[in-house]
């Protein structure tokens, strides 16, 4: 009876493989056809301008740049449909720690790369290449709802933002706003989006914490976070303020000069969104640019193709010349 | 004078009961509630962006064109491997700490701590998985040292659940079946092993939910990907698996990514109920009565 019973489980068992590994097969063999039809269809496409590119190229690091990468990869991809390309997402540090000991090739950041990180690359034989794939504007947000602040200087985001900074509430920055608690959302400390923020904003300084402040690593919730309160400020990538226009309220910001200026896709172009856009990065592999044709050619992809990608995700293109640039720059490095 | 007492009394046994009963309702009715919600928001925004080309498709900036098959696939393989490798090392440590290791200082220790293991937050496994298989063992960012990290990650539900079923079988048939002549081995094979097995399958696959379900954090660390566009063809592939697709959607700043999010849930929401209504059925066909 016992015996039957495991038999039947051992059938159960073997037949409940049988039915994965046929599902699992299946589209399997589907998708191969289909690629090597994509194949014969690119082969008859391209002319004789391009030998055959295949092989791997892994990309890695920060979530902000991940939407242009992935419009750059899947676009590749429609083209050159046997270059395996990886997409990975573990933030701008986390794609330094794997370039800089030179496992993948590509390495996206929304900050220039840190002097201990080239240390690093540099201890491990590794030259990183700087390519610029876009510009972001750090907007600074308050909700709709609020409508006593249009703009705010640097050093008033200083004292709201700074741990030892002396604004607390809104009627500490300017008395006839009313006095209540600044409530305040910020990414968290691993995003780069925060790291540009300490920088520019924080100069390395403590930021407020505790009381009144939430941190947050996805930016939906700091969106979610601050329209729904009044009182609430806080600052994330451009391209979620965009696609909450109707909602949040972009703060002008001023430099210091006495002229506030909002974020934009002209003024964060031309820059004079300062100092809050911020270039968008991918770093290359310098030794897989130059013994890896794929990854030369992608890497080609990625700057042809970095502008169109950038509008079509929310970020801001960089000008024409400066792709062209770039261009010319990784063909010199690769010897082409 | 004392009957009164009594019907006082019994008048207020059925208030407390009553009370009781009110609060054990509202109890389940608020867990209904906030499953009904969280379906009926998943379905209404995910409902309409779920078609056969979403099950087919790759990763895509375009709306329309993105789809979780390389997901899908991801996880299948991901299960194919894992299943094996967790039931196989879960139960035979449970049927080692049950029949065969005395109860002494060193077993009570290695008991206490599987039973802690399965309490540690998934992160940790990831970073374990990625000190020893991507690291120490050289698997690389691959399909197979994912796999073995989500392994470690429900072994140790396995484990418990294994040995709470198999010290559930009665003692007596185990002592009939040694009376019987039968080697010790034999009636761990014979009589032990399949009077549990009821329990250690749905122990097994409800840990296995778990780790198709909730595996982004320790996933991330070991290196599965958020765009890939081939599904794996041997262990060391490069691999994603649903639940980072699904997180790679909702961080979009575009609204309507929730919406592809939210179809991506349905899938993965359907798989795990096909895994819980296996388990179910298992228990139901292979359940004893002592």
């Amino acid at each position: 009876m016992n015996k039957w019973k495991l038999i039947m489980l051992v059938a159960l068992a073997v037949l409940t493989m049988g039915v994965l590994a046929a599902c699992g097969n299946a589209p399997n063999e589907t998708e191969n056809e289909e690629k090597e039809t994509k194949n014969e269809a690119n082969a008859s496409e391209e002319t004789s301008e391009e030998t055959e590119l295949s092989g791997p190229v892994s990309i890695d690091g920060s979530s902000t740049v991940l939407p242009i990468m992935e419009y750059v990869t899947y676009e590749y991809n429609q083209a050159h449909p046997e270059v395996e390309a990886v997409l990975n997402s573990s933030g701008s540090g986390g794609g330094f720690k794997k370039s800089t000991v030179g496992e993948i090739d590509f390495s996206n950041s929304s900050r220039p790369i840190k002097d201990e990180e080239k240390a690093q690359a540099e201890e491990n034989g590794i030259t990183l290449h700087e390519i610029e794939v876009a510009y972001d504007g750090l907007s600074v947000v308050v909700s709709q709802e609020n409508d006593f602040v249009e703009s705010l200087t640097v050093d008033q985001l200083k004292q709201i933002f700074l741990a030892d900074g002396s604004a607390t509430k809104w009627s500490d920055l300017n008395p006839d706003w009313p006095e209540e608690d600044i409530i305040i959302y910020s990414p968290g400390h691993d995003s780069g989006t925060f790291d540009y923020w300490n920088e520019v904003i924080l100069e390395e300084n403590p930021m407020r914490e505790g009381e009144n402040t939430t941190l947050s690593e996805d930016d939906n919730t700091l969106v979610t976070g601050v329209k729904s309160d009044p009182y609430a400020i806080g600052y994330f990538g451009y391209a979620y303020y965009i696609e909450n226009e109707n909602t949040l309220k972009a703060l002008a910001i001023d430099n210091g000069d006495g002229n506030p200026i909002k974020p934009s896709g002209e003024t964060i172009q031309d820059n004079s969104y300062s100092p809050l856009s911020r270039p968008l990065f991918t770093y290359v592999n310098v030794d897989s640019l130059k013994e890896k044709p794929q990854v030369y050619d992608f890497a080609k992809f990625t700057i042809e193709n970095a502008g169109a990608a950038a509008e079509s995700v929310g970020y801001v293109a960089l000008p024409e010349e400066k792709y062209q640039e770039q261009l010319d720059e990784i063909k010199e490095l690769a010897g082409k | 004078m004392t009957q009164q007492i009594n019907i006082s009394q019994i008048k207020g046994r059925v208030t407390r009961n009553k009370i009781y009963k009110g609060i054990f309702i509202l109890a389940i009715s608020l867990a209904m509630l906030a499953l009904a919600t969280l379906l009926y928001r998943i379905l209404s925004q995910g409902l309409g962006y779920l078609s056969i080309d979403f099950l087919k498709n790759y990763p895509a900036p375009y709306i329309e064109e993105a789809g979780i098959f390389a997901g899908l696939m991801g996880s299948v393989f991901m299960m194919c491997i894992t299943a094996p490798v967790s039931i196989i090392l879960g139960v035979s440590t449970a049927l080692y700490l049950e029949e065969y290791a005395t109860q002494n200082r060193f077993t009570r220790f290695i008991q206490v701590n599987v039973q802690n293991l399965a309490g540690i937050p998934s992160i940790v496994f990831g970073l374990l998985g990625l000190t020893l298989f991507v690291y120490l063992l050289a698997m690389g960012y691959t399909l197979i040292a994912g796999a073995l990290t989500m392994s470690l990650l429900v072994l140790p539900v396995i484990v418990v659940a294994s040995q709470e079923a198999i010290r559930s079988v009665p003692k007596e048939i185990r002592e009939a079946s040694i009376a019987m002549g039968a080697t010790k081995w034999q009636t761990i094979w014979r009589i032990v092993l399949p009077a549990s097995i009821p329990g250690i399958i749905t122990g097994a696959i409800l840990a296995l939910s778990r780790a198709i379900g909730e595996t982004a954090p320790p996933l991330i660390i070991v290196g599965a990907a958020a765009a890939i566009y081939t599904i794996p063809d041997s262990f060391l592939s490069k691999y994603t698996v649903m639940p980072i697709q699904i997180y790679s959607w909702t961080a979009r700043p575009q609204e309507e990514w929730q919406f592809v999010a939210a179809a991506g849930i349905i899938v993965l929401l359907a798989i795990l109920l096909c895994m819980n209504a296996v388990a179910v059925w298992i228990r139901n066909k292979f359940q004893k009565r002592y």
